[in-house]
C-alpha cells in the first residue's frame, strides 16, 4: 500500500534539460575516439553503441516517470477523487499517455536505426545515422515538453499535499466560510492554521492529530462550503466535499449562531440540509460556535427550529448506527473558541462517538473472531453460591502495612541534602552507617602516617602484647650490656706525644706535597746534578738549620762542606780578561795578608760580576755556549706577534676573492703548466 | 594515602615526591628522587652502589634482622577501626621506634668496637718508626724526652770574614 505521501517522486525535468542530461551522459559513458581507419564492423560496433545508449537512458527516465506518478484508480478514492478535483484526472492522464507514447516512439526509433547502422558502410554513413537518429529522439522529446512541465507542476502540489491516512480515526470539520473551524482546529491540536476575518482564509484541507483515550485521532480542517447547487461549485469547495464524501470520519458541521460569520442560520441550515446525504452512517455533531456573542438560548424562534430539525436529523445517525435512542447529549452542543468554553468537550464527544461507531463496525465483521479471544476473560463458572475473595496471609498484609508506614515516614538522604543547604553546602557524613564496636567512634579521624611509618602496618590485636614482650627484652639486653660495655682504655697518649705525632704528620705531608710538585714538573725540568744547582737550594746555611732543627750541632758538617766546596778548590771557570793579571801577577809572597786580600777580593768579585748571555754556568744545564745561544733563540722566536696576513684573528677565514683576474687571465704561453 | 619505599635506595617516598615506573611486566618501580631514578636507568645494581640501604645491609653495615621489623609487615586486610586498639598502636609505633634506633646504635657502636685501640696503637707506632723526622737519633739518645729541639740559627765564619773584609 502506498503511504500517501507524494514527496518521493523524482523530479521531472523539463524537455530541453532533459535532451541535455541524456546526451551528455551518451558523450561521457560510450567511447569517444573513432578514426575511419578502424576496421568497418568496429565502426558499426561504436556507433550502435551510442544509438542504444542514448535510447536506454530515455526508456529509464521516461519508465520512471511513468510509474511513479500514481494512478488514479488503484489509491483510495478519496485521494483519487481530490487529485480529480485539484488537476482534472483526463489532463493528468493524457499526460501521463503522453509520455508512455514518447517512450514507445524513441524504442522504435532506436530499433530501426540500429538495423540501418548494420548496413553502414563508412564513418560518414554510420555517423550520419547515428546523428539522425539520436536527432529524431530529441524532437520526440521536445514535443512533449509541455507535458513534462505540467507533470512537474503536478508533483510538486503534490508533495505539498497533507498526508491524510484514510483508513485511521478521523474527525471532519465543515461549515460555512468563516463559522470558527480553522480555530477549533487550533485549539485542539498543534497545527498552526490561519485564522483571517475574510473568507475563504483556508483554500485546503489542513491536518491535524489530537489524542483521546489514548488513541490517536486525525482531524481535519476543510475550507468553507456555500450553498450552491453541486455542479457551480469551485475547486475549493469541491475539496471539502471530497473528503466528507470518501472519508470514513466523525463530522463536527459548524454553526455560526452569532451571525457574525455574514450569514444567517437559515442559510446555514439550508447548507446542512442539501450536504446531508453525505453524513450518512458517520456520527455528525452539530456545534454551535461563538457563543460567547450570543448563547444558544438567546436566538429567535425560527432558528431554534432550524436548529432542532438539524438536531432531529442527527439524531438519526445516531439512531441508525444501532446505538442509545435516548442518548442525545452528544448531538448538539455548544462552545466558544474564543473563550475556550466547550472545546474540549466537543472534542471529546467527537472521538466517542467515532470511537463507538468504529468498535462496533469491528464487532461485526469477520476479522473480529480472531482477536475476540485476546479480550475475553475467562471466569469459572460458580458451583455454588459460596463466597471465595482472595486468601492474603496475615503477615503478608501486616508487612504491607508497614512498608507503606515506612515508606512515607522514612527520609532519604537526598532529603537531608536539600533540609541542610542543598549540594554545595551539606556533605554527607559517609561515615554514618559505619558499624562499630562503640557509636562514638563514627566520626574519629584516624592518622594514617605517623613519623615516616604507615599507621596500617602496625595494627595488630595483640599490639600490646608484642610490645611487652620487647620491652622485658629490651630491658635484659640493657642490662647485659652494661655489664660488659667499657674498653680497654689503656694507651693513651700524652699530651706531648701528641704534640709531637702532630709535628710528624704535619711534615710529613709537607714531604708528600713537595714531591707530588716535583714528579708533576719532573717531565718538563732539566735532570741537573746537583753540583749545578742553580736556585741555591743545597747552600750550608740550609743544612745548618735544618740540621739544628733536628737538635744536631751543625758546625761541624758546615767546616766539612765548606772545606769541600768547589770554590775552595777552585772552579773551572772561563778567566776573564780584565782579572787575568791580577791572579798571575800576585807573586808578592812577603805579603801574605795581601795575597789573601786578593784572593778574597779576586773571589768576592768573582761573585758579583755580571756575565754576558751566552755564557754557560754549570746549573743550568746546556752543553756548551752554543746550545744555549740557540735556546735563547728559540725562546724569541716563540714570543715574536706572528703576521696576521690581514685576518681579523686565527678563525678567520674569508678569501676575499676566490678567483684574482690576474691568476686566471692570460693565454698559456711558454712555460711550466701544471694545470691542465 | 601509603608511604612507599624507594626500590634503589629504600628511603620513604612522601606524597608528592618522586617517580613510578611501571614496566612492562607490571612491575612497579618507585624512585624518591631522580637520582635514584637515573642510577636505575644506568642500570646500576642497588647492593654494589655504597649510599644505598641494601648495600650497606648486604656488607653488614646496618642491622638486618632485628624483632623490631617484624611489627611493621603490609597487612592486606583491612581491620575495623577501634578507637583503644587505634591509640594503643599509635603509641607502641612510638616505642617500638625507641628500640630500634637504640638497637641500630648499639649495632653501630659492635661494629665500631676495635677502632680506638687499633688507632691508639697505629699512633704509637707512627711515633716511634718516625720520631728522626723530629730529633736527630743521636739527640734522641741524650734526651729520651720528646721535648722538641729549637732551630738554633749559627753566624757563620764566612760572614765574619766579609765584615773583616768590609772594615778595610
Amino acid at each position: 500500500m502506498v503511504q500517501y505521501n507524494f514527496k518521493k517522486i523524482t523530479v521531472v525535468p523539463p524537455g530541453k534539460d532533459f535532451i541535455d542530461i541524456i546526451l551528455s551522459r551518451t558523450q561521457r559513458q560510450t567511447p569517444t575516439v573513432v578514426h575511419k581507419g578502424y576496421a568497418i564492423s568496429r565502426l558499426r560496433q561504436f556507433y550502435m553503441r551510442k544509438v542504444k545508449y542514448t535510447q536506454q537512458n530515455f526508456h529509464e527516465k521516461l519508465s520512471t516517470i511513468i510509474e511513479e506518478f500514481p494512478r488514479l484508480d488503484d489509491i483510495h478514492p478519496f485521494y483519487g477523487d481530490l487529485l480529480h478535483v485539484l488537476y482534472n484526472k483526463d489532463h493528468y492522464k493524457l499526460a501521463l499517455g503522453q509520455v508512455n507514447t514518447a517512450r514507445n516512439l524513441i524504442s522504435k526509433i532506436a530499433k530501426d536505426y540500429v538495423k540501418l547502422l548494420k548496413y553502414g558502410d563508412s564513418l560518414y554513413r554510420c555517423k550520419s545515422l547515428k546523428v539522425a537518429a539520436l536527432g529524431r529522439m530529441c524532437t520526440v522529446i521536445k514535443r512533449i515538453g509541455p507535458s513534462l512541465a505540467y507533470l512537474e507542476q503536478i508533483r510538486q502540489h503534490m508533495a505539498r499535499l497533507p498526508s491524510i491516512d484514510p483508513n485511521t480515526r478521523t474527525v471532519l470539520i465543515c461549515g460555512y466560510p468563516n463559522v470558527g473551524k480553522s480555530s477549533f482546529i487550533n485549539k485542539i491540536t498543534r497545527a498552526d492554521v490561519d485564522v483571517q476575518p475574510y473568507a475563504f482564509t483556508t483554500k485546503s484541507l489542513f491536518v491535524g492529530h489530537t489524542d483521546y483515550k489514548y488513541l490517536r485521532y486525525q482531524v481535519i480542517d476543510t475550507p468553507g462550503i456555500l450553498d450552491r447547487p453541486f455542479e457551480d461549485r469551485n475547486i475549493i469547495e469541491m475539496c471539502s466535499i471530497t473528503a466528507l464524501a470518501h472519508l470514513r470520519a466523525a463530522v463536527l458541521f459548524f454553526l455560526d449562531v452569532s451571525g457574525s460569520c455574514g450569514y444567517s442560520i437559515a442559510q446555514q441550515a439550508a447548507l446542512f440540509h442539501s450536504i446531508k446525504s453525505l453524513f450518512m452512517n458517520k456520527p455528525l455533531i452539530i456545534v454551535c460556535n461563538k457563543t460567547d456573542l450570543q448563547p444558544l438560548e438567546g436566538i429567535s424562534e425560527e432558528d431554534m427550529k432550524l436548529v432542532m430539525e438539524m438536531k432531529a436529523e442527527a439524531m438519526k445517525t445516531v439512531l441508525g448506527q444501532g446505538g442509545e435512542p435516548t442518548n442525545d447529549e452528544g448531538v448538539l452542543l455548544t462552545m466558544s473558541t474564543l473563550t475556550e468554553d466547550g472545546v474540549i468537550a466537543v472534542k471529546n464527544a467527537a472521538c466517542e462517538r467515532l470511537l463507538n461507531q468504529r468498535v462496533e463496525i469491528k464487532m461485526k465483521s469477520k476479522k473480529i473472531n480472531d482477536c475476540l479471544n485476546r479480550f475475553h476473560v475467562a471466569l469459572p463458572k460458580p458451583r455454588d453460591q459460596k463466597e471465595r475473595p482472595p486468601c492474603i496471609p496475615q503477615a503478608v498484609m501486616e508487612a504491607r502495612a508497614k512498608e507503606a508506614a515506612e515508606k512515607e515516614k522514612r527520609k532519604t538522604e537526598k532529603d537531608i541534602e536539600n533540609e541542610n543547604g542543598g549540594a554545595g553546602v551539606y556533605s554527607a557524613s559517609l561515615k554514618k552507617h559505619y558499624i562499630l564496636s562503640n557509636e562514638e567512634w563514627k566520626e574519629d579521624i584516624m592518622p594514617e602516617i605517623l613519623d615516616g611509618h604507615n599507621v596500617a602496618d602496625f595494627i595488630d590485636p595483640d599490639i600490646l602484647l608484642r610490645l611487652e614482650e620487647l620491652e622485658r627484652e629490651e630491658g635484659l639486653r640493657q642490662a647485659v650490656e652494661e655489664d660488659d660495655d667499657f674498653e680497654m682504655d689503656g694507651k693513651e697518649l700524652t699530651s706531648e706525644e701528641q704534640e709531637a705525632l702532630a709535628e710528624i704528620r704535619k711534615k710529613k705531608s709537607l714531604l708528600i706535597q713537595q714531591h707530588r710538585i716535583k714528579k708533576s714538573t719532573a717531565e718538563s725540568r732539566p735532570i741537573v746534578p746537583r753540583k749545578f744547582d742553580k736556585n741555591k737550594e743545597f747552600t750550608t746555611k740550609r743544612m745548618g738549620r735544618q740540621l739544628s732543627v733536628l737538635g744536631l750541632d751543625p758546625s761541624l758538617a758546615i767546616n766539612r762542606a765548606r772545606s769541600r766546596s768547589l770554590s775552595r778548590k777552585g772552579r773551572k771557570r772561563e778567566r776573564s780578561p780584565a782579572y787575568d793579571g791580577g791572579d798571575a801577577m800576585d807573586v808578592d809572597v812577603d805579603t801574605p795578608k795581601k795575597k789573601l786580600r786578593a784572593r778574597s777580593r779576586s773571589l768576592s768579585l768573582s761573585r758579583s760580576r755580571s756575565r754576558p748571555p751566552s755564557e754557560v754556568t754549570p746549573g743550568e744545564g746546556f752543553k756548551d755556549s752554543a746550545q744555549k745561544v740557540k735556546a735563547i733563540k728559540l725562546g724569541k722566536k716563540s714570543v715574536k706577534m706572528r703576521n696576521k696576513d690581514a685576518r681579523r684573528g686565527e678563525a678567520d677565514r674569508v678569501i676575499p676573492s676566490l678567483k684574482p683576474k690576474h691568476l686566471f687571465s692570460g693565454k698559456r704561453s711558454i712555460g711550466k703548466t701544471q694545470r691542465r | 594515602m601509603r608511604l612507599e619505599k624507594c626500590w634503589f635506595c629504600s628511603s620513604t617516598i612522601y606524597p608528592g615526591h618522586g617517580i613510578q615506573f611501571v614496566r612492562n611486566d607490571a612491575k612497579i618501580f618507585r624512585f624518591c628522587r631522580s637520582k635514584c631514578h637515573k642510577n636505575f636507568k644506568m642500570k646500576r645494581n642497588p647492593r654494589k652502589v655504597k649510599w644505598t640501604k641494601a648495600y650497606r645491609r648486604l656488607h653488614g653495615k646496618d642491622m638486618t634482622q632485628d624483632s623490631t621489623f617484624e611489627f611493621e609487615r603490609k597487612r592486606n586486610r583491612p581491620e575495623r577501626y577501634d578507637r583503644n586498639l587505634a591509640e594503643n598502636t599509635l603509641k607502641a609505633i612510638k616505642k617500638i621506634d625507641k628500640v630500634r634506633v637504640d638497637r641500630e646504635a648499639r649495632h653501630h657502636a659492635l661494629r665500631m668496637k676495635g677502632k680506638k685501640a687499633k688507632e691508639q696503637k697505629e699512633a704509637q707506632k707512627e711515633l716511634e718508626q718516625h720520631i728522626h723526622l723530629l730529633k736527630a737519633p743521636a739527640v734522641l739518645q741524650e734526651d729520651p724526652s720528646l721535648t722538641l729541639p729549637k732551630i738554633k740559627v749559627k753566624v757563620s765564619q764566612q760572614q765574619s770574614e766579609e765584615n773583616q773584609a768590609m772594615e778595610e
